[in-house]
């Protein structure tokens, strides 16, 4: 039974049927009304970007925050890959089901079979919108758009704009909302944070922000207030994640009430550059996209990888028959193309058995030159005409294609590690870099504080405990086009009555006075010991014991260390400069205390899961192959966990029904 | 109208102003050249000064000269007027700016080559240009034997005058008929002051900088007009290169070197 | 990957806030490694200042991987450094030589008041791409998106157009302190597609009014800002807005 306090409030009636109809009888605003309602966005992605123009185009009033310096630098700009849709234009058999299908098989049926099955239907207009707002996708010469294949599907459903999608489709998304803002629709507050939600009598009714800049406290009521502030993998301090993406907005939020969902769902990518040394500030993810034509292998013999390890052997000379593709050896259905989570895990699994590269065996490599040569090489040899081409012209050749392709990754491998991946294979390793986890919403994406909502990568409704690739662009541009101008009537049109709230409600007074109050003891702490250095400790404790592989032991531990390490931090920290000043050092402190707290959490969450599925991987749950074994019968729930204080969190338990899909065990063998 | 000082009065209309008028005086530059080239026929100036008389009394070529003098008046005004609001982009400069990893030393110095060839122009005005319509320049008789085509060059007296520019008439002696041309003696202007080394300097200084002002501002004009396109780029930066910051600036340096060395 | 460890002396402009006058500050920097990225080198120089007690250097950064362009620094005399195509979070130190001196300023330029250190406002780009940068299409009023054809060549195009930045690398660059690149990367990215020929007059003209008026210099061809640009975009853009700004004024309606 789910917990009577998780209302999910999906809609009666058959899977095909129910947004449809929800969406047609959901309570409308009329115009006239929208006029007085106001509404917070909180982060300006693809999520907050979409939702807070096309809101501002129905009528309502939109403040929208974000801390960078503009709307469009927001972290979406840094996916690379594409975003995925059933549009079936390239008639290899792809349709909403199957893509509603893959993601819950994907998401190793852990997700929503509802909010799947709306994100796959909407997933069509998301193309047509972005086209429409000038997003230049990639095309073919015929003048229609080219698609590609990701992880974890058979068809290719896949668009993109080279290495670039997340780019394309959020300056469309800020477009649009930079229209809204020149229209004076949407009011653009940048370089704020939001630092606390403002609930009166049980709802949401404003946030406290400050500004940046000059370091002032700011009061802003909203009729509704939206979380669209991306994830938490910066939990890990190492992650593909920008350095300033956080938890703040949505942990402020999951202390006022809301529940945090399923925290312990994080997904390792596997194609990151590895780390290079302890200055490491974030790691940089080589798009999935490469493993399109990319080839994961690790020497087959022990004495092989240490040689590499030490310089000494050069990977280019090792025999094809001493390579291990040992992806295509476990999974030869998918090969190369299986989910993240299996592809991470299996890296890992090489690694830990000694046959890693790179100096800190801490990688594998990922290789271009048989598909160079053999795929694409032969292909244009044979258009120029070439019957018996040397293998100097087939890499020449293919040289072209593959530059053509992933040109700008390449480069950018370069770039980062000085090696020049058209000559030697590239080193991968798995790193951070999304987090299914998030803010518990219903159907309409609200939590279960009324008036307040999650968008995005901030809830966790649709990937359940993997997210396949190309599926986040999605979700967000799903969440802010297409679900939340909807289904925000159904909570606005009950609020009609409610006039603006001032500001100098006891509520938002005592707000200001909570967040200033942390803010200068902070500063008044005067440690000896940066903020980074606390981070840092934070991240390692975290990817140790609550990264790609999960034990009890370690995860008790994990909590403990973290608890230990929060009062080290709020006794020794050194936030250097004042509070009424810009303070870089200052937005760090805020964040890394409250990724103290969320580490915690994470650990207690995947602590009580005692199965493994998705990115969370128990080491007692394996099968003898090494596969991960999912327990449906314990633990087909979403975990949402209400604070009662820091340290003691409830647990509260959705149920999932899976009426439309056989639940099996996820294999890409 | 409010679209036209609209458009004059934007960034962009303003550079349209600076391409169109630099593009005419590139043209001028062209004709002023092929004019000038008389100078090295060894034919005691006559050419040179029947071309002087063509480009001060053509009423078509007088009327594109007064064009001529509007533009190189606005092409001035506008270029420093943009030199000192492109300066207040910046109020503060930086301390170290490397401009030569990413652009041409011509390309960043605009103003100040066209604020030489400003001081260049008003000495070469009053040298020439003013001396000619205004001061005393001498006269100089060529006498053209029609049968043979033999020329006789007869210096004017210095205080002779004449009411009209040119003075034309045919003569029978007894060696044949004459046709007999009285006009200024530019050429003996021309002649004569080249053989004042600092002005050959000045001369040379300014043809250097006509050569890296037209290296950058001949191409830089067609992109203004958007005309920038992989099939005519090459073309268009030939001419600029070869033709406006070589050719043109050679030519015209050799002639005061030219009546320098033969003094 | 073979890592070398560097000594450099490093100017850094210190401002405390807009108001202060601000100047350079001097410090030696030991045994950075040429793995290190510019900016991670410069998280070692803040933990070095914060463990003296000092303020850390203030600076903007946010992905450091090339695509958000917060990242903006003017590294000796270059904006986002020596190499070219990249971003300064993209600069790594093996680009320079054991001993360097290297000056960090601020992106000059009076549209970007600096705020701290080596941060700027540069808001004035959202106000150019608020007066016209987009399409005007409400969400919900798209066609199917292979509705309409476009030309492979013309599809590119304005990818690469549209591959900006924001970074304002440009206008750092430009001796003029011009935003011409910016401007027309927008202004081209959209006269290529179909979508972007409703509002093509009206957007040129709009978006050269908002960045006159925001005090940005005027174009000189220097082609300073598609040299410095780190997504190499071309001066083909420039022109194509000289092209569309001219026809927009004589013959737009």
């Amino acid at each position: 039974m789910s917990s009577s306090k998780l209302e999910s409030k999906i809609p009666e009636g058959s899977l095909e049927q129910k947004w449809t109809k929800y969406r047609s009888t959901v309570p409308l605003v009329n115009p006239a009304n929208k006029r007085s309602l106001e509404i917070i966005v909180v982060g300006s992605g693809l999520a907050g970007s979409s939702a807070a123009s096309t809101l501002a185009e129905l009528g309502y009033k939109v403040k929208v925050f974000c801390f960078q310096d503009s709307a469009r630098r927001a972290h979406s700009i840094a996916a690379q890959g594409g975003i995925n849709a059933a549009k079936n234009y390239q008639n290899d058999g792809d349709s909403v089901y199957r893509l509603f299908y893959d993601t819950i098989k994907g998401g190793d049926y852990r997700a929503r079979e509802a909010n799947v099955y709306r994100l796959a239907e909407v997933s069509a207009n998301i193309i047509d919108q972005s086209v429409a707002s000038g997003v230049p996708f990639a095309r073919e010469y015929g003048g229609l758009l080219s698609n590609r294949s990701f992880g974890g599907t058979q068809v290719q459903r896949t668009f993109y704009a080279a290495g670039q999608t997340g780019q394309q489709l959020l300056l469309g998304a800020y477009s649009g909302l930079q229209r809204q803002v020149g229209m004076g629709a949407v009011q653009m507050y940048a370089r704020h944070e939001m630092l606390e939600v403002v609930k009166i009598d049980g709802v949401c009714r404003g946030i406290i922000a400050r500004d940046l800049v000059t370091g002032k406290l700011e009061r802003h009521f909203g009729h509704a207030v939206l979380l669209c502030t991306g994830g938490y993998g910066n939990v890990f301090f190492l992650s593909t994640n920008a350095m300033g993406s956080n938890v703040t907005a949505a942990w402020k939020a999951h202390k006022k009430g809301a529940m945090f969902a399923n925290p312990c769902f994080t997904q390792i990518h596997p194609t990151c550059i590895p780390v290079s040394g302890d200055h490491q500030s974030k790691l940089t993810l080589m798009s999935e996209s490469l493993r399109n034509d990319g080839r994961i292998w690790v020497p087959k013999k022990l004495e092989d990888a240490k040689a590499i390890r030490e310089g000494k052997l050069n990977p280019n000379n090792i025999k094809e028959e001493d390579r291990d593709y040992y992806l295509e050896r476990r999974y030869p259905a998918f090969g190369n193309l299986v989910p993240r989570d299996v592809a991470s895990r299996a890296a890992k699994e090489r690694c830990d058995a000694g046959f890693g590269v790179n100096t800190t065996g801490e990688a594998v490599y990922l290789d271009f030159a048989f598909n160079m040569k053999y795929k694409y090489g032969k292909i244009e040899a044979t258009k120029k005409g070439i019957a018996n081409p040397t293998e100097a012209q087939l890499k020449e050749f293919g040289h072209e294609v593959v530059k053509e392709k992933y040109g700008n990754l390449f480069d950018m491998y370069k770039q980062i590690t000085g090696v020049d991946p058209y000559e030697n294979p590239m080193m991968i390793y798995p790193a951070v870099h999304y987090t299914m986890g998030g803010l518990w919403v219903d159907y309409n994406l609200m939590t279960n504080v009324p008036g307040l909502y999650a968008l995005g990568e901030a809830n966790f409704s649709d990937h359940g405990a993997n997210r396949l690739g190309a599926s986040a662009l999605m979700q967000g541009l799903a969440d802010g086009y297409f679900v939340i101008p909807y289904t925000i009537g159904a909570y606005l049109s009950n609020e009609i009555r409610t006039k603006a709230i001032s500001t100098d409600h006891p509520a938002f007074v005592e707000a200001e006075k909570s967040v200033a109050d942390t803010i200068n003891k902070l500063i008044g702490i005067k440690g000896t010991k940066s903020v980074d250095y606390y981070h840092k400790r934070l991240g390692k404790i975290m990817w140790d014991n609550c990264g790609m592989a999960r034990n009890e032991a370690g995860l008790k531990k994990a909590i403990e260390e973290i608890r230990a390490l929060r009062s080290e931090f709020w006794s020794n920290v050194r936030v250097t400069g004042a509070a009424d000043e810009f303070n870089p050092e200052l937005e760090k402190a805020g964040r890394v205390a409250d990724f103290l707290e969320l580490g915690e959490l994470m650990c207690l969450d995947a602590l009580q899961r005692n199965e493994s599925c998705g990115g969370h991987f128990r080491e007692e749950y394996q099968t003898e192959e090494g596969e991960a074994k999912r327990d449906d019968e314990n633990f087909k729930y979403v975990a949402a966990w209400e604070m009662k204080e820091l340290g003691n969190w409830e647990l509260h338990k959705e149920d999932l029904v899976y009426e439309n899909i056989k639940i099996a065990q996820r294999s890409y063998k | 109208m409010n679209w036209f000082l609209k458009l004059m009065s934007s960034s962009l209309g303003k550079k349209y102003v600076m391409a169109l008028t630099g593009l005419f005086l590139c043209t001028f530059l062209v004709v002023h050249m092929i004019g000038n080239l008389q100078l090295f026929k060894s034919d005691n100036g006559m050419a040179f000064n029947l071309y002087a008389v063509l480009m001060t009394t053509n009423p078509l070529i007088k009327t594109v000269s007064y064009l001529l003098y509007a533009f190189i008046v606005l092409h001035a005004i506008q270029g420093i007027r943009l030199v000192f609001q492109n300066k207040s982009s910046r109020p503060v400069q930086y301390a170290v700016y490397d401009g030569k990893s990413n652009s041409s030393w011509a390309s960043r110095n605009m103003g100040l080559l066209g604020t030489l060839l400003l001081v260049f122009l008003v000495v070469h005005m009053s040298d020439f240009w003013w001396e000619y319509k205004f001061g005393h320049v001498p006269y100089a008789t060529y006498a053209t034997n029609i049968e043979t085509g033999e020329v006789k060059f007869i210096p004017a007296p210095a205080d002779y005058k004449q009411f009209n520019k040119i003075e034309e008439n045919v003569i029978s002696t007894a060696d044949g008929q004459y046709r007999i041309v009285t006009v200024k003696n530019l050429y003996l202007e021309v002649k004569e002051g080249f053989k004042a080394i600092w002005l050959v300097a000045l001369y040379i200084i300014a043809m250097a900088a006509v050569s890296f002002h037209l290296f950058h501002g001949f191409k830089s004009a067609f992109q203004t007009f958007g005309l920038n396109h992989s099939k005519y780029n090459g073309i268009i930066n030939f001419i600029g290169v070869w033709g406006f910051a070589i050719a043109i600036p050679l030519a015209f340096a050799a002639m005061p070197i030219y009546f320098f060395i033969n003094q | 990957m073979s890592e070398k460890l560097l000594n450099l002396t490093l100017k850094v402009w210190r401002q405390r806030n807009s108001k202060d006058k601000g100047g350079f500050e001097t410090y030696a920097m030991k045994g950075v490694s040429t793995d290190m990225s510019f900016l991670e080198m410069f998280d070692v120089l803040n933990e070095q200042l914060i463990n003296e007690g000092k303020d850390p250097v203030a600076f903007d950064h946010d992905c450091r991987e090339g695509i958000c362009g917060m990242c903006s620094m003017f590294i000796n005399g270059r904006p986002h450094g020596p190499k070219q195509a990249v971003t300064t979070c993209q600069l790594h130190m093996r680009s320079f030589n054991d001993g360097d001196t290297i000056t960090v300023e601020p992106w000059r330029a009076k549209p970007f008041p600096v705020i701290k250190d080596l941060v700027v406002d540069r808001s004035s780009f959202d106000r150019i791409i608020s007066a016209g940068g987009f399409i005007s299409v409400n969400t919900g009023n798209a066609q199917d998106a292979n509705a309409i054809p476009i030309s492979k060549e013309d599809a590119d195009e304005s990818f690469a157009a549209a591959a900006c930045i924001g970074c304002g690398a440009c206008v750092a660059a430009c001796k003029n302190a011009s935003a011409m690149l910016f401007v027309s990367a927008k202004v081209s990215q959209l006269a290529l597609l179909p979508q972007g020929q409703p509002e093509r007059e009206q957007r040129v003209l709009n978006m050269v009014a908002q960045m006159d008026s925001e005090g940005f210099g005027s174009c000189t061809n220097t082609g300073a800002c598609s040299a410095e640009c780190p997504k190499e975009i071309s001066l083909s853009n420039i022109a194509r807005m000289n092209r569309d700004y001219f026809g927009a004024s004589i013959a737009g309606k």
